[in-house]
């Protein structure tokens, strides 16, 4: 089996990387060999994030290159057209529609295009996109946006949906362990 | 049981289970979260060192004592401890010694991109080179074996693709910690001159030895396929390779110093193509060429510059890419980090950038006050230099007649780290600088760890927590005074008064780090009948700013879900159109 290639971007303090770790720890809980990899330097909030997930028989490399990602995960537009490249032909795309600026645009020095969905659908025409905020709202805690993203996209995974609940579940019990279950389904209720 | 973890995890687990007694280090990515893991599972001391070279020499202390010891740090923090390194080569160890050093190829967060195998090289010394979290826990075990069997100090290197990445890890057995007698042996440990020259020999003697167990350990493994393609490498260039290349034939280097001469020979006499596969410097490939072994493909087609990855390796075996020529698109505006919203440093950039000052800067957030539209920082070179180098110019200035006094600004940690002792000199040489100590009271950029001003130990217990202010006058400084950045009027004034006043004068803002102590304040709101348009407040660099609407001047609106409330943006508005919301704290962070 060739590996599955995930990628999940997003902007530091969204929780792209609760979200990777849900997906590879349901692989490892599916008896499958996993690699997932961000660069997380600097602390600070506001920053572009990109994390690989590779599931597979065996995993090499944990880096996915452009071209060959199966899914991408966005969780800002911005950041969906910057990653779209990653995708592989005929991979699929979903972002959550909330857009947050980049210092560059906050500090007047850029502008956020106007035309961001508009150019994903031009170069990805199956791009799903989805207002995970409300849905996470819905949940209970605006927070939970990352476990939307995850639930979005748990029907093209090659992992059992139940896996990914039960990991859910276990890396939350206490912690909002409801509020991610409904945001996970709610996010599932999406795709 | 196995768990997905990641290498700084596995080697902190590994350390654990393979008898560790003392691990110290310093934080720095891609390093920091080892010794948080150490202090997380909580079953060895661990500790905090102000800088690398306290942590590895405290480290050779607890293995003079008998105990197996652990030093971290990222690969710049080895040029740091390298001075106690390159003695400890010669003395050698009692309880096993491990390095950690963290390189950072791709620079993804570093100021250089050094290749630590040159230490092991430049030491003498052994030097294992993981290829994954297993590995990772793997080397610890093997690391510790091969310090106590040669009596020499090991390097564990990882890259940053090895400390972040995660993957599976099976425990092994554990090795119940032990701890031996205090070496009291003055000819060993006591390097004179003398007893230096013994040593000398043995550190040679000893290299030919550990290249005789290169030959033989299972740590340098062949993987014989086809072989029509032999590759040489190691660490996250060995994943690379093999994504790249499942079957070709490998000779995968686990102890990648010192090199196993015959098994190379062997290797490249039963391989068509040789190719060598390392990111950053040409190491390996120097030392095959040096024994008269022709390699086909290395370093004229990897570049010495940045990681290495599949493709990397498919173009320069003259494979075709997979990765589709999809081209990202480049015109997007970009998203580089900066200060958290509501964060100390913004307020004071605000005004350093105002007064367009030269500002010598230092390693932490406040790094990030070079980037527009604050871009008020001229120099960062390393830990603690801000407040040298601001001496250094201040001097010239004098030198050459110029009346401009520079800035440094430095945050706590970077001056326990070493900006201590380039105070001392600026006290002590009459020096005539500026210098702000941001005293966030963490150490911020590497994700808010503990230090000696923080008033916690990892463990997160109390400790001594030491005076700023106090520990500035002692160096002989009297101007020291404290600031709050958040106030710009007083922060302007405060700095005015520190560059007209002749002589070293201190400043120290003594807010804390609202990401690490997790600060929430009321959100400030704009009014959009009184907003102009002017954009005065965008110069607070704030994420929370976004221009609204159209037309040709867009009103300013805060984002609620992002403000951290702490009125810079306020002080810069002059048509009084931002107000504190009421409803008191919120969740922001
Ligand atoms: S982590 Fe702390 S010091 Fe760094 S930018 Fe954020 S608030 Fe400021
Ligand atoms: S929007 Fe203004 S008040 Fe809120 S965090 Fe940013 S600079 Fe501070």
């Amino acid at each position: 089996m060739k590996a599955f290639n995930i990628v999940i971007a997003g902007v530091g303090g969204q929780g792209v990387l609760m979200a990777s770790k849900v997906l590879a720890e349901s692989a490892l809980a599916s008896r499958m060999d996993v690699k997932q990899n961000e660069v997380h330097g600097m602390a600070q909030r506001g920053g572009s994030v990109i994390s690989f997930v590779r599931i597979g028989a065996k995993v090499h490399s944990p880096v996915v290159l452009p071209g060959t990602a199966d899914i991408l995960i966005s969780f800002e537009p911005l950041e969906a057209l910057r990653y779209l490249h990653y995708l592989k032909p005929g991979g699929k795309l979903v972002y959550n529609k909330a857009c947050i600026n980049p210092s560059t645009v906050a500090a007047g020095l850029a502008t956020y295009p106007g035309d961001v969905p508009q150019r994903i659908a031009a170069a990805c025409p199956g791009a799903r996109a989805i207002d995970a905020l409300q849905v996470a709202q819905q949940a209970g805690n605006a927070k939970a946006v990352n476990m939307v993203m995850v639930g979005s996209v748990m029907k093209g995974l090659p992992i059992d949906a139940e896996v990914v609940e039960g990991v859910v579940r276990e890396i939350s019990r206490g912690k909002g362990e409801e509020v991610n279950m409904a945001a996970l389904r709610g996010g599932a209720a999406t795709a | 049981m196995k768990k997905i973890i990641s290498g700084n995890e596995a080697i902190a687990l590994s350390f654990e289970d393979s008898g560790g007694v003392f691990a110290s280090g310093y934080p720095g990515t891609p390093s920091t979260e080892t010794l948080e893991e150490v202090a997380r599972l909580g079953n060895v001391y661990c500790e905090w060192a102000p800088n690398e070279k306290v942590g590895l020499e405290s480290a050779i202390g607890a293995s003079l004592a008998g105990g197996r010891a652990l030093a971290t740090m990222k690969h710049v923090g080895v040029n740091v401890a390298a001075d106690a390194l390159m003695t400890l080569t010669y003395t050698g160890v009692n309880a096993g010694l491990i390095l950690m050093a963290a390189d950072d190829p791709g620079m993804h967060s570093s100021q250089n991109e050094q290749d630590s195998r040159n230490y092991a090289k430049f030491a003498k010394i052994p030097m294992l080179d993981p290829a994954d979290s297993q590995e990772a826990y793997d080397y610890v075990r093997a690391g510790f074996e091969i310090s106590e069997r040669f009596d020499t100090p090991v390097m564990l290197r990882t890259t940053t693709r090895i400390s972040h990445a995660k993957g599976i890890v099976e425990q092994k057995g554990k090795v119940e910690p032990k701890v031996g007698d205090l070496a009291k042996d003055v000819p060993k440990y006591v390097m004179l001159p003398n007893f230096g020259k013994i040593k000398h020999i043995a550190v040679e003697e000893r290299l030919l030895k550990l290249q005789a167990f290169a030959e033989e350990s299972p740590l340098n493994r062949v993987e014989m396929n086809d072989p029509e393609l032999g590759i040489i490498t190691s660490g996250i260039s060995y994943q690379h390779a093999k994504e790249a290349f499942p079957q070709a034939s490998f000779l995968k280097l686990g102890l990648v110093h010192p090199l196993p001469e015959q098994k190379i020979r062997d290797f490249a006499s039963k391989v068509g193509r040789l190719m060598v596969v390392e990111e950053m410097d040409a190491i390996f490939e120097e030392q095959i060429r040096a024994l008269g072994i022709r390699v086909d493909i290395g370093k004229d087609r990897i570049s010495l510059c940045g990681e290495v990855c599949a493709d990397i390796v498919r173009e320069a075996a003259g494979a075709p890419a997979t990765s589709a020529k999809t081209q990202p698109a480049n015109d997007l505006p970009l998203r580089p980090p900066t200060f958290c919203p509501g964060c100390a440093h913004r307020g004071l950039y605000s005004i350093l950038s105002k007064l367009k000052v030269f500002v010598s800067g230092d390693i932490g957030c406040y790094t990030l006050g070079a980037l527009p539209p604050l871009s008020a920082m001229h120099t960062c070179i390393c830990m603690g230099a801000s407040i040298s180098a601001a001496h250094g110019i201040a001097k010239v200035n004098e030198i050459a007649g110029r009346t401009e006094k520079p800035v440094a600004v430095i945050g706590d940690s970077t001056f326990f780290h070493s900006g201590i002792t380039g105070l001392l000199s600026m006290s002590y040489n009459a020096g005539n600088a500026l210098v702000i100590i941001m005293d966030n009271r963490t150490t911020g950029m590497t994700g808010g760890q503990e230090n000696p001003g923080s008033g916690r130990l990892i463990q997160g217990n109390p400790a001594k927590e030491v005076d700023m202010v106090s520990l500035v006058k002692v160096l002989g400084i009297e101007n020291v005074y404290e600031i709050n950045s958040y106030n710009l009027k007083e922060t302007e004034d405060a700095i005015r008064r520190g560059l007209e006043t002749p002589g070293p004068y201190v400043l120290v803002d003594k807010n804390p780090c609202i990401l690490r102590y997790r600060v929430k304040k009321p959100l400030v709101q704009v009014s959009a009948d009184k907003c102009t348009g002017c954009r005065a407040c965008l110069k607070a660099s704030c994420v929370a700013l976004g221009l609204q609407g159209s037309g040709d001047k867009p009103k300013v609106a805060i984002d609620p879900n992002i403000c951290n409330g702490c009125g810079v943006c306020t002080q810069h508005c002059k048509f009084d159109a931002m107000t504190v919301a009421s409803g008191g704290s919120h969740e922001s962070i």
